[in-house]
Protein backbone atom coordinates (compact mmCIF):
# COMPACT_ATOMS: atom_id res chain seq x y z
CA UNK A 1 0.00 0.00 0.00
CA UNK A 2 1.47 3.04 -0.63
CA UNK A 3 2.45 5.24 2.14
CA UNK A 4 0.01 8.30 3.50
CA UNK A 5 1.51 11.46 3.82
CA UNK A 6 0.55 15.42 4.99
CA UNK A 7 2.55 18.21 3.93
CA UNK A 8 2.13 21.46 5.23
CA UNK A 9 3.58 24.14 3.39
CA UNK A 10 2.79 27.66 1.45
CA UNK A 11 2.10 26.53 -2.22
CA UNK A 12 3.36 30.67 -3.08
CA UNK A 13 5.97 32.33 -1.09
CA UNK A 14 7.87 35.50 -1.70
CA UNK A 15 11.19 35.59 -3.05
CA UNK A 16 13.95 35.03 -0.41
CA UNK A 17 11.75 35.28 2.49
CA UNK A 18 11.83 32.24 5.35
CA UNK A 19 8.93 29.70 5.32
CA UNK A 20 8.12 26.60 7.35
CA UNK A 21 7.49 23.02 5.82
CA UNK A 22 6.05 20.53 7.95
CA UNK A 23 5.55 16.50 6.69
CA UNK A 24 4.51 13.61 8.56
CA UNK A 25 4.03 10.29 6.67
CA UNK A 26 1.89 7.41 8.31
CA UNK A 27 4.56 4.43 9.85
CA UNK A 28 4.35 2.17 12.19
CA UNK A 29 7.93 2.98 12.93
CA UNK A 30 8.59 -0.65 14.69
CA UNK A 31 11.22 -0.69 16.99
CA UNK A 32 12.39 -4.61 16.97
CA UNK A 33 12.35 -4.88 20.43
CA UNK A 34 8.31 -5.38 20.98
CA UNK A 35 7.10 -8.82 21.30
CA UNK A 36 3.70 -9.65 19.43
CA UNK A 37 0.98 -11.76 20.85
CA UNK A 38 2.63 -15.43 19.95
CA UNK A 39 5.86 -14.20 22.13
CA UNK A 40 7.41 -13.80 19.05
CA UNK A 41 9.72 -10.72 18.29
CA UNK A 42 8.30 -8.31 16.14
CA UNK A 43 11.09 -7.54 13.27
CA UNK A 44 11.99 -3.67 13.35
CA UNK A 45 10.92 -2.71 10.35
CA UNK A 46 11.60 2.13 10.64
CA UNK A 47 12.02 4.81 8.33
CA UNK A 48 15.66 5.49 8.70
CA UNK A 49 16.30 8.40 6.41
CA UNK A 50 14.51 10.94 5.28
CA UNK A 51 15.50 13.99 2.70
CA UNK A 52 14.42 17.02 0.99
CA UNK A 53 15.82 18.52 -2.49
CA UNK A 54 14.41 21.46 -4.14
CA UNK A 55 15.91 21.25 -7.72
CA UNK A 56 18.53 18.69 -6.73
CA UNK A 57 19.85 20.66 -3.96
CA UNK A 58 19.28 19.66 -0.76
CA UNK A 59 17.19 21.20 1.68
CA UNK A 60 17.21 19.15 5.03
CA UNK A 61 17.89 15.78 5.83
CA UNK A 62 17.56 13.71 8.93
CA UNK A 63 18.04 10.00 10.07
CA UNK A 64 15.48 8.00 12.10
CA UNK A 65 16.54 5.65 14.79
CA UNK A 66 14.23 3.20 16.61
CA UNK A 67 13.11 5.71 19.69
CA UNK A 68 10.85 7.52 17.11
CA UNK A 69 7.33 7.69 17.58
CA UNK A 70 5.14 6.22 14.76
CA UNK A 71 3.88 8.86 12.35
CA UNK A 72 7.21 10.66 12.37
CA UNK A 73 6.47 14.46 12.06
CA UNK A 74 9.10 16.65 10.52
CA UNK A 75 9.44 20.52 10.48
CA UNK A 76 12.15 22.50 8.75
CA UNK A 77 12.23 25.95 6.96
CA UNK A 78 13.95 26.97 3.85
CA UNK A 79 13.97 29.99 1.30
CA UNK A 80 14.34 30.10 -2.61
CA UNK A 81 14.89 32.95 -5.21
CA UNK A 82 13.34 31.09 -7.60
CA UNK A 83 10.27 28.86 -8.68
CA UNK A 84 10.57 25.07 -8.20
CA UNK A 85 10.28 21.45 -7.66
CA UNK A 86 10.50 20.43 -4.16
CA UNK A 87 10.99 16.69 -3.62
CA UNK A 88 10.61 14.98 -0.47
CA UNK A 89 11.55 10.86 -0.04
CA UNK A 90 11.30 8.61 2.97
CA UNK A 91 13.52 5.73 3.29
CA UNK A 92 13.31 2.80 5.67
CA UNK A 93 13.90 -0.88 6.13
CA UNK A 94 12.29 -3.84 3.90
CA UNK A 95 13.02 -1.59 0.71
CA UNK A 96 10.70 1.11 1.94
CA UNK A 97 11.02 3.74 -0.02
CA UNK A 98 8.41 6.93 -0.57
CA UNK A 99 8.84 10.54 -2.78
CA UNK A 100 6.67 13.27 -2.92
CA UNK A 101 7.14 15.91 -4.94
CA UNK A 102 5.58 19.60 -4.37
CA UNK A 103 5.53 22.38 -6.99
CA UNK A 104 6.71 26.00 -4.82
CA UNK A 105 6.08 29.23 -6.68
CA UNK A 106 8.19 32.33 -6.04
CA UNK A 107 7.12 35.44 -6.64
CA UNK B 1 -46.61 45.15 44.66
CA UNK B 2 -44.37 45.40 41.98
CA UNK B 3 -41.63 43.83 44.55
CA UNK B 4 -44.22 40.92 45.26
CA UNK B 5 -44.47 40.55 41.33
CA UNK B 6 -41.21 40.37 40.37
CA UNK B 7 -40.31 38.04 43.19
CA UNK B 8 -43.18 35.77 41.95
CA UNK B 9 -41.59 35.79 38.57
CA UNK B 10 -38.02 34.76 39.92
CA UNK B 11 -39.31 31.96 42.21
CA UNK B 12 -41.35 30.84 38.81
CA UNK B 13 -38.69 31.25 36.85
CA UNK B 14 -35.99 29.24 39.16
CA UNK B 15 -38.99 26.35 39.37
CA UNK B 16 -38.89 26.64 35.53
CA UNK B 17 -35.31 25.91 35.68
CA UNK B 18 -35.78 23.25 37.92
CA UNK B 19 -38.37 21.52 36.11
CA UNK B 20 -35.94 21.67 32.91
CA UNK B 21 -33.32 20.35 34.71
CA UNK B 22 -35.11 17.51 35.91
CA UNK B 23 -36.66 16.86 31.77
CA UNK B 24 -33.41 16.77 30.56
CA UNK B 25 -30.73 15.07 33.07
CA UNK B 26 -27.93 15.40 30.69
CA UNK B 27 -28.52 19.18 31.92
CA UNK B 28 -28.74 18.44 35.54
CA UNK B 29 -25.44 17.61 36.03
CA UNK B 30 -24.62 21.04 35.09
CA UNK B 31 -23.84 21.92 31.73
CA UNK B 32 -21.12 23.95 32.86
CA UNK B 33 -19.67 20.93 34.78
CA UNK B 34 -18.99 18.81 32.24
CA UNK B 35 -15.48 18.85 30.72
CA UNK B 36 -14.21 16.93 27.90
CA UNK B 37 -11.29 14.89 27.68
CA UNK B 38 -9.57 17.66 25.88
CA UNK B 39 -9.47 19.58 29.37
CA UNK B 40 -7.90 17.09 31.49
CA UNK B 41 -4.89 16.88 28.44
CA UNK B 42 -1.26 18.47 28.70
CA UNK B 43 -0.83 21.51 27.16
CA UNK B 44 1.66 19.62 24.66
CA UNK B 45 -1.17 17.15 23.98
CA UNK B 46 -3.68 19.63 22.94
CA UNK B 47 -1.40 21.53 20.85
CA UNK B 48 -1.36 18.11 19.12
CA UNK B 49 -4.88 18.22 18.34
CA UNK B 50 -5.57 21.92 17.25
CA UNK B 51 -3.00 21.84 14.80
CA UNK B 52 -4.34 19.81 12.01
CA UNK B 53 -0.88 19.75 10.20
CA UNK B 54 0.53 18.17 13.42
CA UNK B 55 -2.77 15.97 14.50
CA UNK B 56 -1.42 12.39 13.14
CA UNK B 57 -5.08 11.28 12.82
CA UNK B 58 -5.13 13.51 9.79
CA UNK B 59 -3.54 10.54 8.09
CA UNK B 60 -6.51 8.92 8.43
CA UNK B 61 -8.67 11.63 7.50
CA UNK B 62 -7.40 12.59 4.42
CA UNK B 63 -7.16 8.48 3.54
CA UNK B 64 -11.19 8.57 4.47
CA UNK B 65 -11.26 11.16 1.69
CA UNK B 66 -9.92 9.40 -0.81
CA UNK B 67 -12.02 6.18 -0.24
CA UNK B 68 -14.98 8.67 -0.03
CA UNK B 69 -14.57 8.34 -3.75
CA UNK B 70 -12.99 5.37 -4.37
CA UNK B 71 -15.24 3.22 -7.20
CA UNK B 72 -12.31 0.32 -7.55
CA UNK B 73 -14.72 -1.83 -6.01
CA UNK B 74 -18.00 -0.82 -7.37
CA UNK B 75 -20.10 1.96 -6.21
CA UNK B 76 -18.01 4.56 -3.77
CA UNK B 77 -19.62 6.49 -1.08
CA UNK B 78 -19.53 9.41 -2.65
CA UNK B 79 -22.15 7.95 -5.51
CA UNK B 80 -24.99 8.55 -3.25
CA UNK B 81 -23.95 10.64 -0.39
CA UNK B 82 -21.58 13.01 -2.83
CA UNK B 83 -19.92 15.85 -0.98
CA UNK B 84 -19.42 14.79 2.69
CA UNK B 85 -18.58 18.33 3.91
CA UNK B 86 -22.31 18.40 3.04
CA UNK B 87 -23.97 15.46 3.19
CA UNK B 88 -22.01 14.53 6.60
CA UNK B 89 -22.16 17.66 8.02
CA UNK B 90 -23.13 16.50 11.92
CA UNK B 91 -23.85 12.90 10.94
CA UNK B 92 -21.23 11.74 13.61
CA UNK B 93 -22.44 14.13 15.82
CA UNK B 94 -25.83 12.12 16.67
CA UNK B 95 -25.14 8.37 16.86
CA UNK B 96 -25.50 5.73 17.79
CA UNK B 97 -29.08 5.93 15.97
CA UNK B 98 -31.63 3.25 15.21
CA UNK B 99 -31.83 1.27 12.63
CA UNK B 100 -34.99 0.07 11.58
CA UNK B 101 -34.34 -3.19 9.46
CA UNK B 102 -32.27 -3.96 12.09
CA UNK B 103 -34.67 -3.04 14.93
CA UNK B 104 -31.57 -2.23 17.20
CA UNK B 105 -29.24 1.03 17.64
CA UNK B 106 -26.12 0.99 15.71
CA UNK B 107 -23.34 3.40 15.68
CA UNK B 108 -21.43 4.78 12.77
CA UNK B 109 -19.32 2.12 12.54
CA UNK B 110 -22.07 -0.56 12.16
CA UNK B 111 -23.99 1.80 9.76
CA UNK B 112 -20.95 1.97 7.62
CA UNK B 113 -20.61 -1.49 7.44
CA UNK B 114 -24.11 -1.75 6.87
CA UNK B 115 -23.45 0.99 3.97
CA UNK B 116 -21.35 -1.50 2.75
CA UNK B 117 -23.24 -4.58 2.94
CA UNK B 118 -26.53 -3.33 1.55
CA UNK B 119 -25.85 -0.82 -0.80
CA UNK B 120 -22.04 -1.56 -2.30
CA UNK B 121 -22.24 -5.57 -1.81
CA UNK B 122 -18.61 -5.28 0.24
CA UNK B 123 -17.70 -7.11 3.36
CA UNK B 124 -17.51 -5.86 6.87
CA UNK B 125 -14.55 -4.32 8.16
CA UNK B 126 -13.50 -4.36 11.40
CA UNK B 127 -13.41 -2.10 13.84
CA UNK B 128 -9.90 -1.12 14.00
CA UNK B 129 -9.28 -2.16 10.42
CA UNK B 130 -7.75 1.07 8.91
CA UNK B 131 -9.76 1.75 6.35
CA UNK B 132 -12.84 1.90 8.92
CA UNK B 133 -11.06 4.01 11.04
CA UNK B 134 -9.88 6.48 7.83
CA UNK B 135 -13.90 6.53 6.64
CA UNK B 136 -14.60 7.16 10.38
CA UNK B 137 -12.27 9.60 10.89
CA UNK B 138 -13.32 11.33 8.14
CA UNK B 139 -16.87 11.65 8.79
CA UNK B 140 -16.11 12.81 12.16
CA UNK B 141 -13.97 15.40 10.44
CA UNK B 142 -17.64 17.01 9.36
CA UNK B 143 -19.18 17.14 12.47
CA UNK B 144 -16.33 19.04 14.04
CA UNK B 145 -17.94 21.95 16.39
CA UNK B 146 -21.65 20.48 16.11
CA UNK B 147 -22.61 19.58 19.22
CA UNK B 148 -23.75 15.83 20.24
CA UNK B 149 -27.15 15.60 19.70
CA UNK B 150 -29.33 13.72 22.42
CA UNK B 151 -31.11 10.75 20.48
CA UNK B 152 -34.74 11.73 20.88
CA UNK B 153 -35.87 8.54 19.08
CA UNK B 154 -38.46 7.17 21.09
CA UNK B 155 -37.23 3.51 19.64
CA UNK B 156 -33.88 4.60 21.38
CA UNK B 157 -35.02 4.46 24.88
CA UNK B 158 -35.13 0.99 25.71
CA UNK B 159 -31.59 0.73 24.73
CA UNK B 160 -30.70 3.56 26.26
CA UNK B 161 -31.77 2.65 29.67
CA UNK B 162 -29.77 -0.63 29.63
CA UNK B 163 -26.95 1.19 28.33
CA UNK B 164 -26.95 3.50 31.31
CA UNK B 165 -27.50 0.60 33.77
CA UNK B 166 -24.77 -0.73 32.21
CA UNK B 167 -22.37 2.64 32.83
CA UNK B 168 -23.68 2.55 36.81
CA UNK B 169 -23.52 -1.19 37.24
CA UNK B 170 -20.15 -3.32 39.13
CA UNK B 171 -18.40 -5.08 37.10
CA UNK B 172 -15.04 -7.65 37.01
CA UNK B 173 -13.14 -8.52 39.40
CA UNK B 174 -12.23 -5.06 40.64
CA UNK B 175 -16.28 -4.53 41.01
CA UNK B 176 -16.31 -0.93 39.81
CA UNK B 177 -18.50 0.70 37.73
CA UNK B 178 -17.97 3.07 34.68
CA UNK B 179 -19.97 5.80 36.87
CA UNK B 180 -17.18 5.15 40.01
CA UNK B 181 -14.50 6.59 38.11
CA UNK B 182 -15.55 8.64 35.40
CA UNK B 183 -18.40 10.52 37.68
CA UNK B 184 -17.68 10.26 41.04
CA UNK B 185 -13.89 10.50 40.53
CA UNK B 186 -13.04 12.77 37.42
CA UNK B 187 -10.49 15.40 37.65
CA UNK B 188 -8.45 12.93 39.97
CA UNK B 189 -5.73 10.66 39.04
CA UNK B 190 -5.32 6.39 38.92
CA UNK B 191 -1.82 6.43 39.10
CA UNK B 192 -0.03 9.43 37.08
CA UNK B 193 -3.16 9.74 34.93
CA UNK B 194 -5.45 12.20 35.24
CA UNK B 195 -9.50 10.74 34.85
CA UNK B 196 -11.36 12.31 32.73
CA UNK B 197 -15.44 12.43 32.82
CA UNK B 198 -15.74 9.92 30.03
CA UNK B 199 -17.36 12.10 27.38
CA UNK B 200 -17.05 10.41 24.01
CA UNK B 201 -16.44 14.04 21.86
CA UNK B 202 -13.65 13.43 19.98
CA UNK B 203 -13.34 9.30 18.56
CA UNK B 204 -12.25 8.17 16.17
CA UNK B 205 -8.89 9.35 18.41
CA UNK B 206 -5.06 9.10 17.70
CA UNK B 207 -3.76 7.74 21.40
CA UNK B 208 -0.26 8.56 21.85
CA UNK B 209 -0.17 5.33 23.59
CA UNK B 210 -1.54 3.00 20.80
CA UNK B 211 0.40 5.15 18.28
CA UNK B 212 -2.07 4.97 16.24
CA UNK B 213 -6.29 5.79 15.62
CA UNK B 214 -8.62 4.19 17.38
CA UNK B 215 -12.65 3.69 18.07
CA UNK B 216 -14.57 4.37 20.93
CA UNK B 217 -14.78 0.62 21.50
CA UNK B 218 -10.96 0.33 21.78
CA UNK B 219 -11.03 3.04 24.41
CA UNK B 220 -13.84 1.15 26.33
CA UNK B 221 -12.59 -1.94 26.05
CA UNK B 222 -9.26 -0.90 27.84
CA UNK B 223 -11.35 0.33 30.68
CA UNK B 224 -13.42 -3.21 30.96
CA UNK B 225 -10.30 -4.80 30.95
CA UNK B 226 -8.33 -1.87 33.61
CA UNK B 227 -11.44 -3.36 35.71
CA UNK B 228 -10.63 -6.92 34.64
CA UNK B 229 -14.21 -7.40 33.33
CA UNK B 230 -15.23 -9.10 30.43
CA UNK B 231 -14.94 -7.37 27.11
CA UNK B 232 -17.95 -6.66 24.99
CA UNK B 233 -17.15 -7.48 21.53
CA UNK B 234 -16.92 -3.88 19.50
CA UNK B 235 -20.08 -3.50 17.52
CA UNK B 236 -21.98 -5.61 19.65
CA UNK B 237 -25.32 -4.43 21.54
CA UNK B 238 -23.79 -3.93 24.69
CA UNK B 239 -21.14 -2.36 23.91
CA UNK B 240 -23.12 -0.29 21.33
CA UNK B 241 -25.88 0.63 24.22
CA UNK B 242 -23.08 2.03 26.01
CA UNK B 243 -22.05 3.88 23.71
CA UNK B 244 -25.41 5.10 22.96
CA UNK B 245 -25.47 6.18 26.92
CA UNK B 246 -22.48 7.97 26.67
CA UNK B 247 -23.46 10.13 23.93
CA UNK B 248 -26.58 11.19 25.64
CA UNK B 249 -24.90 12.02 28.71
CA UNK B 250 -22.30 14.49 26.63
CA UNK B 251 -25.31 15.90 24.56
CA UNK B 252 -25.02 19.68 23.56
CA UNK B 253 -20.87 19.33 24.40
CA UNK B 254 -19.47 19.71 20.90
CA UNK B 255 -17.80 17.36 19.03
CA UNK B 256 -14.18 17.69 18.29
CA UNK B 257 -13.68 15.86 15.29
CA UNK B 258 -11.08 13.53 15.52
CA UNK B 259 -8.59 14.13 18.63
CA UNK B 260 -5.84 13.20 20.25
CA UNK B 261 -5.65 11.69 23.63
CA UNK B 262 -2.81 10.25 25.59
Amino acid sequence: MAARTLIDMPRQVKRGEAFEIRVMIGHSMETGYRRGSDGERLPRDILTEFRCEFEGEAVFSARLYPAISANPYLSFGMMADRSGELVFSWRGDRGFAHTERVALVVV
Amino acid sequence: MSAVFARCQAVLLALVALLGSIADPARAQGADSRRSGFDFMSAATQALQRDDAQNPVMLWVADGARRWRDASAGRACAECHNTAEQSMRGVAARYPAWDDRLGEPVNLQKRINLCRERHQSQPPLRSEDDAMLALESYLAMQSRGVPLTRPDDPKLAESLERGSRLYSTRIGQLALSCAHCHDQLAGGRLGGSPIPQGHPTAYPIYRLQWQSAGSLARRLRGCFAGVRAEQPAPMSRDMIELELFLAARAAGMLHEGPGVRP
